[in-house]
C-alpha cells in the first residue's frame, strides 16, 4: 500500500498548479475559520479577565448577573450567610465597579477598580514593583500593566491620581493573568476603600468569594446559595455564563457562526472543485490504471489518500498563518484578543476533515462510475 | 502445435436494450497460442476492440466463455479479475495513457507498485524494462518530453514490466508515422513476442501485417476469415 500511495502522492503534487491551487483554497478556508474563531475566544477569554485573575473557586452573586462586569450589588447578610453554610471553608466580599480618574494633565480616564477583601486580600494580583501590604497605606491603590497601563499615563509608584473626586496614591504596578474587555486600565485596593472611593448603591458587595472545604462539597453550597435567592457558580461556570450572554444575548455568537461557515464553505467549494476537476483531468488515467488491474478499492485508497493529504497540509499551513498573524499583531497590541485553543483547533480539524470526506467522496463516485472499457473505446 | 493462451467460446455481447440495442459481437469462437502474435482486424465498429476488451477480463460478456490457460476469467469476481489482469495480461493503448506528472521510469512501474512490489526496487526494474526498449537514458524524463514512439515503447516496457503471458496491444500505431510503427512492431516481434507468450493486437493498419502469424478478420461482430501471414 506504502507504494501506491506514494504514486497517489506523486501525481498530486507533481500537478504543481492544482495541488497549489488546492493548498491555496484550503490554507485560505481554515485561516478563516481558525481567525474568526480565535478572535472570539480571545474576546470571551478577555470577558472574563476579572474572574480569571482573581481565581477563587466559587462566586456567588445577584441571580440577573449576566457577565463579570455587569455586577448586582448584594446586602452584608448575604455575605454573612454564606460564611455559615455546610462545606464553606471560607467566604470573602468581593467589590467591582468603575471609577472616573482624573490624570495629572488634567484629562479623565475611565477604570475599573476591585475591591480585595480586606483580611485576606483574597484574589490579589503578582506585584512587579511595590510590597501588597502597602495596599493598606492611605489612598492606596494597586495598578495593573497591562495594554491599558498607558492610558494612565504610566503610572510608576508614589504616582497620584483623583479618584472620584478622592485622592489615590500608586503602591504598587501588578501583573495578571489577562488583560480586561473594555480597555480601561484595572485598579486594585481593599473592599472597604472601594467601597469608600466609588458611588455607593444601597449595597455594596459584587460578589462573594468562596472556597469550599472539598470538591464535593460545592454542589451543596449550590445548592444552600440557591435557597437564599442568590446563585453559586464555579470559576468555570461563571466564565461559561458570561460566554453564553455574549455568544447568544449580543449577536456576537451568531454572527462568528456565519462567518465560520462561510470559511467552510468557501473552503468546501474551492477544494472541492480544485479536486474534481484534478480527478476528470486525470479520468482516462485512473481508468488505464483499472484496466491494468488496480482494483477499486485501491483507487479509492489513492483518492482518499489525495484529498486528506491536501486537506491536512492546508490545515497544518492556515494554523501556522493563523497563529504567525496573532504573533505579528501582540508585537504591536499586547493585548490583542484573539487566541488558539485546543477546541478551535479541533472545530477546525473536524471542518477540514469534511472538506477532505466531500472532496474524496466527489472524486471517488467519478473514479468508479469509469469503466475500462472507455480507455480502449477512447 | 502451442499451448492455448485464450480459447473463447460462443462469445455475445450487445450495448443498449430494444430499438437502441447494438449487436457488437455474434457468437465468436476464438483460440490464440502462445508464441503467435495475432492480429484482429477489420473495419471501423466491427466489434474488434469489443472482443479485445472481452478476451482481456476488460468487458464481460452477455454470453459465452473465455478461458485463459483454462481459467473462466468471467467466473472470478472483481478482485480476482483485477489480478487476473495486473499478472496476466499487459496492456497497451491506443493513445498510451502514460501519466504526464510521472518520470518514464515511474509510468513504467506502475504494474509492479500495484502489485505491492517496493518503490525503489520497481522503480529499478522499470529502468531495466526501458533498457530493453532502448531508453534507459529518457528514465528521469516526463513523457511529454518523449516523440511519439518513444511514448509507446514506454507504454511497452510498462505492458512488459510485469511479465504477462499475454500482451494486448490496440491500435499500436494509430498515434505513430508509418516507419516507427513499424520499427516499433519490429520490436516486439524480435523482443517481445516468445514461446511462452502470446500476443493479440487489434490493428487498422495494414503495413504492420508482415508481423503477424495469423490475422483474424471482423466484420459486423463475427470473425469472418482467418489469413495466415509470410512471418
Amino acid at each position: 500500500m506504502k507504494g501506491i500511495l506514494k504514486l497517489a502522492y506523486k501525481l498530486l503534487v507533481n500537478d504543481k498548479a492544482k495541488f497549489t491551487a488546492l493548498l491555496i483554497g484550503i490554507t485560505f478556508a481554515v485561516y478563516l475559520m481558525m481567525f474568526v474563531t480565535s478572535m472570539f475566544v480571545g474576546v470571551l477569554n478577555h470577558a472574563s479577565a476579572t474572574v480569571i485573575n482573581i481565581g477563587a473557586s466559587i462566586w456567588v452573586m445577584d441571580p440577573a448577573v449576566q457577565t463579570v462586569s455587569n455586577t448586582v450589588g448584594m446586602p452584608d447578610y448575604v455575605l454573612d450567610a454564606v460564611r455559615s453554610m455546610q462545606g464553606v471553608k471560607y467566604a470573602v466580599p468581593l467589590y467591582s465597579g468603575g471609577a472616573l480618574a482624573k490624570l495629572p494633565d488634567g484629562t479623565y480616564q475611565s477604570v475599573n477598580v476591585i475591591g480585595l477583601d480586606d483580611t485576606s486580600l483574597l484574589g490579589r494580583p503578582e506585584l512587579s514593583l511595590g510590597k501588597i501590604e502597602d495596599i493598606y497605606a492611605e489612598s492606596a491603590f494597586i495598578v495593573v500593566r497591562d495594554a491599558e497601563f498607558k492610558k494612565l499615563e504610566s503610572p510608576a509608584v508614589g504616582s497620584e491620581l483623583e479618584l472620584n473626586d478622592h485622592r489615590a496614591v500608586i503602591v504598587g504596578i501588578a501583573q495578571v493573568a489577562t488583560s480586561g474587555l473594555y480597555g480601561t486600565p484595572t485598579l486594585y485596593t481593599t473592599y472597604e476603600r472601594a467601597a469608600q472611593y466609588l458611588p455607593n448603591p444601597r449595597y455594596t458587595i459584587s460578589y462573594v468569594l468562596v472556597e469550599p472545604k472539598s470538591l464535593a462539597d460545592v454542589q451543596q453550597i449550590k445548592q444552600q446559595v440557591k435557597a437564599l435567592g442568590y446563585l453559586a457558580l464555579t470559576k468555570q461556570e461563571f466564565m461559561q455564563r458570561t460566554a453564553d450572554f455574549f455568544i447568544y444575548q449580543t449577536g456576537g455568537g451568531t454572527n462568528i457562526l456565519i462567518m465560520t461557515v462561510i470559511s467552510f464553505v468557501v473552503g468546501l467549494s474551492i477544494s472541492g472543485q480544485t479536486f474534481y476537476t484534478f480527478i476528470l483531468e486525470n479520468l482516462e488515467r485512473f481508468g488505464a490504471l483499472k484496466a491494468i488491474g488496480t482494483k477499486s478499492r485501491d483507487l479509492v485508497g489513492m483518492i482518499l489518500f489525495q484529498a486528506t493529504f491536501t486537506a491536512f497540509t492546508g490545515y497544518g499551513l492556515g494554523v501556522g498563518l493563523c497563529s504567525l498573524l496573532i504573533w505579528l499583531a501582540r508585537l504591536r497590541l499586547p493585548s490583542y484578543a484573539a487566541m488558539l485553543t485546543y477546541t478551535n483547533l479541533a472545530v477546525g480539524f473536524f471542518m477540514v476533515a469534511v472538506i477532505a470526506g466531500v472532496s474524496s467522496y466527489v472524486g471517488v463516485r467519478r473514479v468508479l462510475q469509469i469503466e475500462p472499457f472507455d480507455i480502449f473505446r477512447g | 502445435m502451442s499451448q492455448v493462451a485464450i480459447r473463447a467460446k460462443g462469445l455475445a455481447k450487445w450495448f443498449g436494450e430494444g430499438e437502441a440495442r447494438t449487436q457488437a459481437l455474434r457468437d465468436v469462437d476464438l483460440e490464440a497460442y502462445f508464441g503467435e502474435m495475432v492480429y484482429i482486424v477489420g473495419p471501423s465498429g466491427s466489434g474488434k476492440t469489443t472482443l479485445l476488451s472481452v478476451l482481456s477480463g476488460i468487458l464481460k460478456p452477455n454470453s459465452g466463455s473465455v478461458l485463459v490457460e483454462s481459467v473462466d476469467i468471467w467466473s472470478l469476481g472483481a478482485d480476482d479479475l483485477a489480478d487476473f489482469r495486473l499478472n496476466k495480461i499487459g496492456f497497451v493503448f491506443q493513445d498510451f495513457h502514460l501519466f504526464p506528472r510521472l518520470n518514464t521510469a515511474e509510468n513504467v512501474a506502475i504494474p509492479l507498485i500495484l502489485k505491492r512490489k517496493d518503490w525503489d526496487e520497481s522503480i529499478h526494474e522499470a529502468i531495466n524494462y526501458l533498457e530493453i526498449v532502448g531508453l534507459k537514458g529518457r528514465a528521469g524524463l516526463p513523457p511529454v518530453k518523449l516523440s511519439g514512439g518513444e511514448q509507446q515503447r514506454v507504454a511497452i516496457a510498462r505492458a512488459m514490466v510485469s511479465k504477462p503471458d499475454i500482451l494486448i496491444m490496440d491500435e499500436p500505431t494509430a498515434s505513430l508515422d508509418g516507419d516507427t510503427g513499424n520499427a516499433i512492431l519490429n520490436f516486439v516481434h524480435k523482443n517481445i513476442l516468445n514461446e511462452n507468450r502470446c500476443i493479440v493486437v487489434v490493428t487498422h493498419d495494414s503495413r504492420i501485417y508482415e508481423f503477424a502469424s495469423r490475422i483474424l478478420h471482423m466484420e459486423d461482430g463475427r470473425l469472418t476469415g482467418v489469413e495466415k501471414s509470410a512471418v
